[in-house]
């Protein structure tokens, strides 16, 4: 298991202080968005999958399990959303909680199952378990099948924040999405994260530490899989629908696409990538199907000559962590 | 009755493309250490290869030698893939792998995609298969039949191979220690593009068998290849009859569901799965991975 890391991770001891730099300078750049003219509903769809790529790299980055069924709780957390804010008429904060518990039970069942392996049964597991959520979301009725929940209300935030607002909504996700990518740093860098880590360089090892290194793996799984869902229920507000393309496997695979061309375990790649692949997208969009064999070309390339991604190789090139 | 013997005959040949299918994965992952996630798209480009060889005016060559002609070609296709590609992951994580095919499958189905659309497009069943038989309790297309004969001969042939030949040997001991048998003088990465030859052919052979059956489309790899994958959680890739067997009996317990409760039938492998996994986490053959 040590190739993950050798040849994608940056050597060099953490410096707290760079990343908070570039921190705020990421902040403040997407604070003045509203201010350039760029089109807000695209940096917003950007800011939902770049929390969701973080929330995976949690998992694969930090603690070498690779998810490939995440957009199970991204599909599920905007289902229980949307549901909740269309059918119960629930105000946005309670809308965004019952998403959020929805992708915690789901996260804490479909660990409980596919943490019993490793490596890549692991991957399998989870793809199989989004495709048994796909089929299941197909066939109940609160999802409305084929067509989605659409037309879902906005609404004010804690009565206040009026979200039909573009400009008030794309504070609120981004809000929502520093938040988010602050307590995954803190996840990062806390006693917890450093086990995860050392589980990840060397399983065997950790167990013979005394760590249960089953319970660290379901924690990250959770915490992954929460944050997922998190990203899903802000998804609701900007896209106000849910439907199943966020619960398909092509979803999970454009997750795991952004976080390889950004970085794998590096703080700030995830976000780079997710941007990456929706501008890519965006610009795209009139090609039709050659978009899928641009993203598989992106795969195989990275996958044969970029492992670090992005950020990973302006890391190894600065010899920084970031 | 009788719509239970059908479904259940459904359920054999599906079983069969399962087999086929995870049978190919055991013996790729085996030897390469990587989980094949181009499987699905390369058992669609076998269907494809026999739908042109009969469509193009110049050749129209049919179901006969589209049989061994297809697996051939995609086996060719899949050994430059290994040569130019796969070959660079030796060493690195098992994700690499999988990334990586997954990359190739979609480059694969898109580039159908473009050109076929998303439709499926009909393959005639040859005329020696035609018609069926009434076999007293029930009506057997002989299409079907033949699918099912021929897809466990294939599987038990090369599990022979594997198993009980001097060839099969080699694999078996690169398998198990790669750097001795070189030492023996064996050419193990040529071996190893074989293998994957032979893995990647298995696939598009399924995909001929299943053109008649299913229809060509571009995306008739796609989710039946992660139903494989829970196949081979369930079976575990440590044995070749072991992923035989697995694969013919999900099938059928597929076809059953589609009769007892239908509403089921596209979900019953995947909740298999999750129970296997409480109950033995290793899989049914047993081997931790």
């Amino acid at each position: 298991m040590t190739a993950l890391t050798d040849d994608t991770l940056p050597v060099a001891p953490r410096a707290i202080r760079d990343e908070m730099i570039v921190f705020v300078v990421m902040a403040l750049l997407l604070a003045s968005v509203p201010f350039t003219g760029i089109y807000p509903f695209f940096v917003m769809q950007a800011l939902c999958f770049a929390l969701l790529a973080c929330a995976f790299n949690l998992l694969i980055g930090y603690g070498g399990l690779l998810s490939f069924g995440h957009a199970m709780f991204l599909g599920t957390a905007g289902y229980c959303s949307a549901h909740a804010l269309k059918v119960w008429g629930l105000p946005p904060e309670l809308g965004i909680l019952v998403g959020v518990a929805g992708a915690l039970v789901l996260s804490i069942v479909t660990g409980y199952i596919s943490i019993r392996r490793q490596g890549i049964y692991f991957s399998m597991i989870t793809l199989a378990l989004s495709q048994l959520l796909y089929f299941l979301y197909l066939q109940t009725p609160f999802t409305h099948g084929e067509d989605g929940i659409q037309g879902i209300p906005q609404g004010h935030l804690f009565g206040v924040f009026d979200m039909t607002k573009p400009t008030v909504l794309y504070y609120v996700v981004l809000v929502g999405f520093l938040a988010g990518f602050l307590l995954i740093y803190r996840i990062i860098n806390s006693p917890f994260g450093e086990v995860l880590k050392a589980i990840r360089e060397n399983e065997p090892r950790a167990i013979s530490l005394g760590y249960r290194t089953d319970q660290y793996k379901f924690l990250a799984f959770v915490l992954s899989g929460t944050l997922a869902g998190f990203a899903g229920s802000l998804k609701v507000f900007v896209a106000q629908n849910a439907s199943l393309t966020d619960v398909h496997w092509s979803m999970s695979g454009e997750v795991v696409l952004m976080t390889l061309v950004g970085g794998l375990g590096t703080v700030f790649g995830p976000v780079v990538g997710a941007f990456a692949i929706i501008a890519m997208q965006q610009y795209l969009a009139g090609f039709g199907q050659w978009v899928t064999v641009i993203q598989g070309s992106i795969f195989v390339i990275c996958v044969l000559t970029f492992r670090r991604g992005v950020i990973g190789e302006i890391a190894h090139y600065l010899r920084r962590s970031l | 009755m009788q719509a239970l013997y059908a479904q259940l005959l459904v359920g054999l040949i599906n079983g069969s493309f399962y087999a086929l299918l995870s049978l190919g994965l055991a013996v790729i992952f085996g030897m390469l250490n990587i989980i094949n996630f181009a499987h699905g798209a390369l058992y669609m480009m076998g269907a494809f290869v026999a739908y042109f060889l009969l469509n193009n005016d110049y050749l129209s060559i049919g179901y006969w030698p589209a049989l061994i002609v297809a697996p051939i070609v995609v086996g060719i296709f899949g050994m430059i893939l290994e040569r130019t590609m796969l070959q660079w992951l030796t060493g690195l994580d098992h994700l690499y792998g999988l990334l990586l095919t997954f990359g190739i499958a979609l480059i694969v189905q898109g580039v159908f995609q473009n050109y076929f659309g998303s439709s499926g497009m009909p393959y005639a069943i040859p005329d020696q298969l035609k018609g069926g038989m009434n076999l007293g309790f029930m009506f057997l297309p002989i299409y079907r039949g033949w699918v099912v004969i021929f897809s466990l001969v294939v599987c038990i042939a090369t599990w022979f191979l594997i198993e009980k030949t001097r060839l099969g040997a080699y694999l078996r001991a690169a398998t198990e220690n790669p750097t001795l048998v070189r030492a023996f003088g064996v050419n193990v990465p040529r071996m190893i593009t074989l293998t994957y030859g032979l893995g990647v052919g298995l696939a598009a052979l399924a995909g001929v068998l299943s053109a008649p059956i299913n229809q060509v489309r571009p995306l008739m790899g796609a989710d039946l290849i992660i139903v494989v994958f829970a196949v081979v959680v369930i079976g575990g890739m440590g044995s070749i009859m072991g992923s035989i067997i697995t694969g013919f009996a999900l099938g059928v317990i597929e076809g059953m569901t589609k009769y007892f409760y239908p509403e089921a039938s596209n979900t019953v492998v995947f909740v298999l799965m999750v129970l296997v996994l409480l109950v033995k986490p290793t899989g049914l053959t047993g081997r931790a991975a």
